[in-house]
């Protein structure tokens, strides 16, 4: 039996938090997007665990503002490109609506610190998205046009080779004979 | 933007300085450390636990240890798995390009002959790269030819 799983990343983080601070008996309050406030001190040990446990997550702590910015930034990308009523907006409009800021600014601060621009961010996203759909085996490629809101199989097959350098098929290839490679591994 | 440690194992002293040059020129906050050999990787790597580069471009052809067996240490070795690594390579048949995709690599760059492509490739693969540590994305499915 095969899965195929699709995840909204906040609602995942929001978990992983909550289990961690439970542990360390850390008594917190979510403040914005992507922020905590601690209710009370916290001990430099207590600290550094926490920073570590959650590290093993992939969760770390943002080192400065534009940093958190940049995360915001990425966190709002993904709420954009996971709930289909969305694309009624303009990305630009969405952004600026959400972070309540101006979306030059925005799209100037993203470019600057991450060298991508935000909108080769979101063609890597939407292949990102291709890809786990190719993999999962249940969609044609018609289908994953159609649901990622391409305007057609060529706009996609197009943008999936100009971003991977591969096409659909040889990308499945790849990852299948790979993970095969691996099972193989494991059994021996 | 954050240093970015890139490691090239590369055995000819000419593509060293060719792809040195093309670092520079793009202006991104790079440093690089050169090997001339897989063993000599695979000793850098083991003596770097605690700093391990973002990114190591990896040389097919080298004397002592070449790349698909540095490619199959390193995702054999625990510690050492999640490496980013780009094969850097003079060929482009299709059978070496999927071995190493299957090997484990994340890109496969077919040596670039000038300068200016060079820095494109390059810019592409760091951004790339950087997106994949730093953002939500499967790693597993990071595979790109350039």
């Amino acid at each position: 039996m095969k899965l195929v799983l699709g995840y909204h990343t906040p609602v995942l983080v929001k978990k992983v938090i909550e289990k961690e601070m439970e542990k360390l008996g850390i008594k917190f309050s979510y403040a914005n997007t992507g922020q905590i406030e601690l209710l009370g001190e916290i001990r430099d040990e207590v600290y550094y665990q926490l920073k570590l446990n959650l590290l093993e997550y992939g969760v770390y702590f943002q080192s400065n503002q534009q940093q958190q910015m940049i995360q915001k930034i990425k966190d709002a990308i993904d709420e954009f490109l996971f709930f289909e009523e969305n694309y009624n907006y303009n990305l630009s409009t969405f952004i600026s609506n959400k972070l309540n800021i101006n979306y030059n600014y925005a799209s100037n601060l993203f470019s600057e610190m991450t060298f991508t621009t935000i909108q080769s961010y979101i063609i890597l996203k939407r292949i990102e998205n291709a890809k786990t759909m190719i993999l999962s085996g249940e969609y044609s490629l018609t289908e994953i046009a159609y649901k990622l809101k391409y305007s057609s199989i060529a706009h996609l097959s197009g943008q999936f080779k100009k971003v991977t350098g591969l096409t659909a098929s040889q990308f499945e290839k790849i990852i299948s004979k790979r993970n095969f490679q691996v099972s193989e591994k494991k059994e021996i | 933007m954050k240093k970015i440690n890139i490691v090239l194992a590369e055995d000819d002293e000419d593509d060293r300085l060719f792809f040195e040059e093309a670092i520079t020129q793009l202006g991104l906050n790079t440093e690089i450390k050169f090997v001339a050999n897989g063993d000599e990787l695979m000793k850098y790597l083991n003596n770097h636990e605690t700093s391990f580069p973002d990114l190591i471009f990896l040389d097919l052809n080298m004397p002592r240890k070449g790349g698909i067996q540095c490619l199959a240490e390193i995702r054999a070795h625990k510690k050492l798995t999640g490496l980013s690594i780009a094969i850097y390579s003079t060929s482009s048949s299709d059978e070496d390009i999927e071995n190493c995709f299957v090997g484990g690599a994340n890109v496969y760059i077919n040596k670039p002959n000038n300068i200016e492509s060079l820095k494109s490739v390059l810019l592409k693969v760091i951004t790339t790269n950087h997106q994949y540590t730093n953002s939500t994305l499967n790693k597993d499915n990071f595979v790109m030819v350039v």
